[in-house]
């Protein structure tokens, strides 16, 4: 029998291999993005530390991890309602090793924008003891499509200096799988259940990215936990930029999605292989700019993959995989590849 | 009728579908959200709508306008979802349109405890909008009762031409109890009282003799005004003092006429009893206990359950508890109630039993509190 033994985790000897992040006051530098997975492992924590109760298979804490392991230095977190919120922080137990506040679900924007404005007048005034602290809100597609866009607008508007990021599992998962503004159209929730008159949702996923796009706000970008270096520089970017950042992530729900509890990542690599789920990112200055996967499509047609191979592996799409409803799966299919024909020719990077 | 197995959020959906419901708007929010997902799947069954919205503001303000559309409507939300509704109620109060919501309390404030229950509500659930008004809460403890105040609280909305509460809790909400379910046309159902003058006389805000305007909807062929500024009884905004008067001389004064309609409550043991227990929601089914538990001891105490909290029929309960030595007030939460039954019963000893358990207080505890003051 191989026993295997961990590796040696922590950054030295002797130290546990998660802890709270301290930043002695005076701190200076930041902290440098590696992409290099052993030196990830042995050099840097994630900022969400294990016990979490977040579901077996959730893409979601994925993504938070691999946000953190891109923090510059100093970071506060805003979490709005939602299963990270929920999860986290079971009383008395609390899985975040870096401050965090979670508000209402309407307001995290709203909040982070309070903390990025006392920030600033504490550095004004020289009270503040680091050199930049960083906000970054986690927030669901409820809070963020539905409830939450009237404070994102507000803040993005204001110009408040925070990065966004919204961890979109496309339906309320945390109160039990309704349908929210971030479900694709087709998809069965318990709010628009498929029966044999209607096919579940009957709207299309609100472009919450393209909106942001719209607000003129520094940097806005797509990614996906399965796209991790792609994940870590965009979260790295949004952080640097100076004014509002929003970085949209697919976070595939094994309970909502009806998938296995290890396709997680398969989903999300689907997600853009069929161009469901593009990745760019935005910024003033150069427009839209394909990147990863997304980009070698647009360079090779080749690799797009039918969008079957998304919604074969989710039970909530189950029914569009049914003979009958062959029209609604052209339907779907047709909406993806006019929605990729339009990003193509707004991408600045994509061959003409 | 139908004898069912059923959880308390289910018999109000059920209900609302007997008595008439047409437009549903919701939003989720734990506990109630079950509300939501069973009546997306049987409301159109019945040809109505339900649709979920992108929060509480658009949810009540959706049912207001499906209200005045004609339809019957109701929303369904808990603590933190009714905190957004605020305003949302007040212009029903104003614009006194019939709608019907769900309360479902669960431990706050803020988020709290979302998937257990107190029930320290009380109080937003009757003044959490701004101004002067009474807008009747029922308070079901069991689900048989849920599902009967449901249909009560949509036939007093559309009697009275008001928003109506109905205050569950989050153990109710998922309390499974054998219920029996009555049909249409074996429960008494309201309708609204259209107006009986032609067009041209009609006033939408002009109250008959029992205090309650007619209400003609969108569509009908009247001059329709759904005005939330202080109005007279045409609709038009007017600044003045006599009709600030008027106006809230008429939506309290509905309510108060009509308050045999509205307040309800039941006694246990009450005959010759020479102390009370008083309570309301899940806490009474506790209280009920207690009660059977010191009657077999050989102690006389009866019990007095609120069916409807606000607004509260003064004399009639005054009448009840006149015989009584000392009166307990059990409620989950700080001593809400209590302070109602204190001015109420301003010349007796009022004892609050405030247990706040975030299941139901347990009898032991209550019995504890008890025994130090019998």
């Amino acid at each position: 029998m191989v026993v295997r033994t961990l590796p040696q985790y922590p950054i030295k000897k002797g130290e546990p291999a998660y802890k709270i992040w301290i930043f002695e006051p005076g701190w200076k530098g930041e902290l440098p993005l590696i992409t290099n997975p052993r030196q990830l492992a042995e050099q840097k924590r994630p900022a969400l530390l294990p016990g979490h109760r977040l579901c077996a298979g959730c893409a979601a804490p994925i993504i938070v991890k691999l946000a953190s392991l891109a923090f510059r230095g100093p970071t506060i977190v805003v979490s709005a309602t939602g299963c990270i919120e929920v999860a986290t922080t079971i009383f008395p137990y609390t899985s975040w090793a870096i401050p965090w506040i979670h508000n209402a679900f309407e307001n995290s924007a709203a909040t982070a924008s309070g903390i990025e404005s006392a920030i600033k007048a504490l550095k004004k005034t020289g009270r503040l003891p680091y050199d930049h602290v960083d906000v970054v809100v986690f927030a669901g597609d409820g809070g963020t499509y539905d409830i939450g866009i009237q404070a994102l607008s507000g803040a993005a508007e204001r110009g408040h200096d925070f990065l966004y990021i919204l961890y979109d599992n496309e339906a309320y998962m945390n109160t039990g799988i309704q349908r929210s503004g971030g479900t694709p159209k087709f998809a069965w929730t318990t709010t628009s259940p498929v029966g044999s008159v209607i096919p579940g949702k009957m709207e299309h996923k609100k472009p919450i990215a393209d909106i942001m796009v719209a607000h003129r706000i520094p940097y806005v970008a797509t990614t996906t936990p399965a796209h991790w270096i792609d994940l870590m520089k965009k979260v790295r970017k949004g952080i640097e930029v100076n004014g509002p950042a929003f970085i949209h992530a697919l976070s595939p729900c094994d309970r909502g999605w009806r998938h296995a509890e290890n396709l997680a990542i398969e989903i999300s690599r689907r997600a853009v292989d069929t161009c469901y789920f593009p990745l760019w990112e935005w910024t003033p200055e150069k427009g839209y700019m394909l990147t990863d996967r997304s980009l070698s499509i647009a360079r090779n047609p080749k690799l797009k993959q039918p969008i079957e191979k998304f919604l074969e592996l989710q039970g909530r799409f189950r029914h569009l995989l049914k003979p009958e409803n062959r029209h609604l799966l052209k339907e779907l299919q047709e909406y993806v590849d006019a929605m990729w024909e339009d990003l193509l020719n707004r991408a600045t990077n994509a061959p003409k | 009728m139908k004898r069912v197995y059923t959880h308390g959020n289910r018999a109000i959906a059920e209900a609302a579908l007997v008595a008439g419901l047409k437009f549903y708007a919701g939003y989720p929010i734990t506990p109630t959200s079950d509300i939501m997902e069973y009546l997306a799947e049987k409301l159109p069954e019945y040809g109505g709508v339900m649709m979920q919205f992108e929060d509480e503001l658009a949810s009540i303000n959706a049912i207001v306008g499906a209200s005045w559309a004609g339809a019957k409507a109701m929303t369904a939300t808990s603590g933190p979802g009714f905190s957004l509704m605020a305003e949302g109620l007040g212009l029903a109060v104003i614009t006194e349109t019939p709608i019907v919501i769900a309360y479902v309390m669960r431990a706050g404030p803020s988020t709290g405890v979302p998937t257990k229950s107190t029930q320290a509500d009380i109080y937003q659930a009757r003044f959490v909008s701004h101004g002067d008004y009474i807008i009747p809460v029922l308070a079901p403890w069991s689900v048989q009762e849920a599902f009967d105040l449901t249909i009560k609280a949509f036939n007093i909305a559309e009697y009275l031409r008001t928003p109506v509460i109905l205050l569950s809790d989050a153990t109710l909400a998922h309390l499974w109890e054998s219920a029996v379910f009555r049909d249409r046309g074996e429960v008494e159902i309201i309708d609204r009282k259209k107006p009986k003058v032609p067009p041209e006389k009609y006033k939408p805000y002009e109250p008959e003799e029992d205090g309650i305007a007619p209400m003609a909807v969108f569509g009908e062929g009247y001059k329709v005004l759904v005005e939330s500024l202080t109005h007279d009884e045409r609709g038009f905004y007017i600044q003045d003092t006599m009709v600030q008067r008027r106006m809230v001389q008429r939506i309290v004064g509905k309510i108060i006429k009509n308050i045999d309609r509205v307040f309800e409550y039941e006694t246990h043991y009450m005959d010759n009893a020479r102390h009370a227990i008083v309570s309301y929601g899940t806490s009474a089914r506790s209280s009920l206990a207690v009660v059977r538990d010191l009657r077999e001891k050989g102690i006389d105490i009866g019990m007095v359950r609120l069916k409807t909290i606000w607004p509260i029929d003064e004399g009639s309960l005054r009448k009840t508890l006149s015989g009584v030595e000392k009166i307990f007030v059990v409620e989950n939460n700080m001593g809400k109630l209590v302070w109602d039954i204190q001015r109420i019963m301003h010349d007796k000893e009022v004892i609050p039993v405030s247990i706040i358990d975030l299941d139901l207080p347990s009898p032991n505890e209550i019995l504890e509190v008890i025994n130090e003051w019998l």
